[in-house]
């Protein structure tokens, strides 16, 4: 069982080499982001979101699954 | 097409050799029942269309997303989907245990396994999730209206609640089935809540136009007095698709689900379910999901920015009006002419007119659209 103060939504460092450090800052003028962290963190969701979209270019579903509801959508006037 | 939130199109419907054991095996569990809102929650966790959720949410993904709009997985997600409990349910309960959720009358809905049980904060919940303590919100009012615990963990349905217009009720499976075999690669979805007028067909017309399919997904459920019925909305968009949209260009599918009002916030939440159907864009337009006052008229366009790894992209529109001057329908981009040239179809005249029993003036609804409503002796919401 989980009570509301025994968890709390934590953050942990990275480090990261200065000069690229800087580069980023230069990046980051004018994009209203508060801070290099925020940056940083908007950057790393788009490239996982990137890899993970790549990992899942699958069907979300089967091809029995996918006769079956043809079958729904033709009865209820969907498709021909 | 694009992948369903979070990559895999969640099915989480019990499978019927599994349906059946439970069901012999009924009495041997501790039951909750739960209202018809919660039931439609439940219904669309099941079927993908809140995909990645697999249940409600645990103490660790409440936290996130009420800090982060993200899920701890990373994932994009608006507001908290929570199942609220009494002090005295909680009694007979613990994590791992397995539980049957029930409807007001005691029949079984949804098996749940129980991650944990936690408190919360009532305050805390609703000024992170719309952004004000103000019990005039109805979503404010609901969450206070919430019992005093929240559990979290999986759920499978056991038996598939009665849907309104079943007909046009499709699972994110079967839109996602069907637009593949319409061809359509990229397809925009028009959320709405009333019948088209003139300045609607604009903004699907204009979004259509880059796209290969519109989705015109109404939400059905619970509404507010004065709100228009299901029926005249789906009926209206029935007559506006038949005589003037190219057949094999359009889908019209409900779309079951409480209005919480939580503005940019819900219109993130919409995004995300059109995502599931397998939209790639969906129309945003002024005040999206808003009540009242209490957000601006585009906070949910600007809301989008924050999620650039949403996946679908949001179609933003401003306002679309006919120009007296440019005798067209037209939107602020596009058009250089002044208000009191626009004319911006305003509900409020479109519900006198009608509530007088008269068609609102053709330029502003098409004929075969006030005629559908017309036939209703009271088209509203008593």
């Amino acid at each position: 069982m989980s009570e509301e103060d025994d968890h709390k939504v934590e953050y942990t460092t990275v480090s990261i080499p200065i000069p690229l450090i800087m580069k980023i800052k230069e990046r980051m003028k004018g994009t209203g982001f508060p801070s290099v962290s925020s940056y940083v963190t908007y950057v790393l969701r788009q490239v996982l979101s990137s890899i993970e979209e790549d990992e899942h270019s699958k069907e979300a579903f089967t091809k029995e699954e996918e006769d079956k509801v043809k079958q729904r959508l033709r009865d209820l006037g969907y498709i021909d | 097409m694009i992948q369903p939130h979070g990559g895999t199109l969640i099915n989480k419907v019990l499978p019927k050799v599994e349906k059946n054991r439970i069901l012999e095996e009924i009495d041997e569990f501790d039951k909750i029942s739960v209202n018809s809102e919660t039931i439609i929650v439940i219904k669309n966790i099941a079927f993908g269309v809140f995909s990645p959720l697999e249940g409600f949410m645990h103490y660790n993904n409440y936290r996130y997303v009420l800090e982060h709009m993200y899920l701890e997985n990373n994932v994009a997600w608006p507001f908290p989907i929570t199942l609220d409990v009494s002090e005295e349910e909680t009694k007979k309960l613990k994590p791992d245990d397995q539980i049957i959720l029930t409807d007001s009358e005691g029949n079984p809905i949804a098996l749940m396994m129980i991650d944990d049980i936690y408190g919360y904060d009532k305050k805390e919940y609703t000024e992170k999730t719309f952004g004000t303590l103000d019990r005039k919100h109805p979503g404010v009012d609901s969450v206070f209206n919430y019992k005093e615990k929240l559990i979290g963990g999986e759920i499978f349905l056991i038996n598939e609640p009665e849907m309104y217009f079943p007909e046009l009720n499709l699972k994110p499976i079967e839109t996602r089935v069907l637009f593949k075999e319409k061809g359509w690669d990229s397809v925009v979805a028009f959320q709405t809540r009333n019948p088209p007028h003139i300045g609607h067909e604009g903004v699907q017309k204009a979004a259509l136009t880059n796209a290969d399919g519109l989705f015109i997904n109404p939400v059905i459920g619970k509404k507010q007095k004065g709100d228009f019925l299901d029926e005249v909305i789906i009926e209206a968009y029935k007559a506006l698709i038949k005589e003037y949209y190219p057949k094999n260009r359009v889908v019209m599918s409900t779309f079951e689900t409480e209005m919480r009002y939580a503005g940019p916030k819900e219109a993130i939440y919409h995004a995300i379910a059109r995502k599931n159907f397998g939209c790639d864009h969906i129309i945003i337009g002024r005040d999206h999901a808003g009540v009242g006052d209490f957000y601006g008229p585009f906070d949910a366009h600007d809301i989008f920015d924050h999620f650039p790894d949403l996946g679908i992209e949001p179609i933003k529109f401003r306002s679309f009006s006919k120009c007296s001057k440019c005798d067209a329908v037209v939107n602020d981009k596009i058009c250089p002419h002044p208000p009191e040239m626009q004319n911006y179809f305003a509900g409020r005249e479109i519900r006198a007119a009608l509530q007088e029993g008269k068609p609102p003036d053709r330029e502003v609804m098409r004929p075969e659209v006030a005629e559908v409503i017309l036939k209703y002796k009271n088209p509203f919401v008593i």
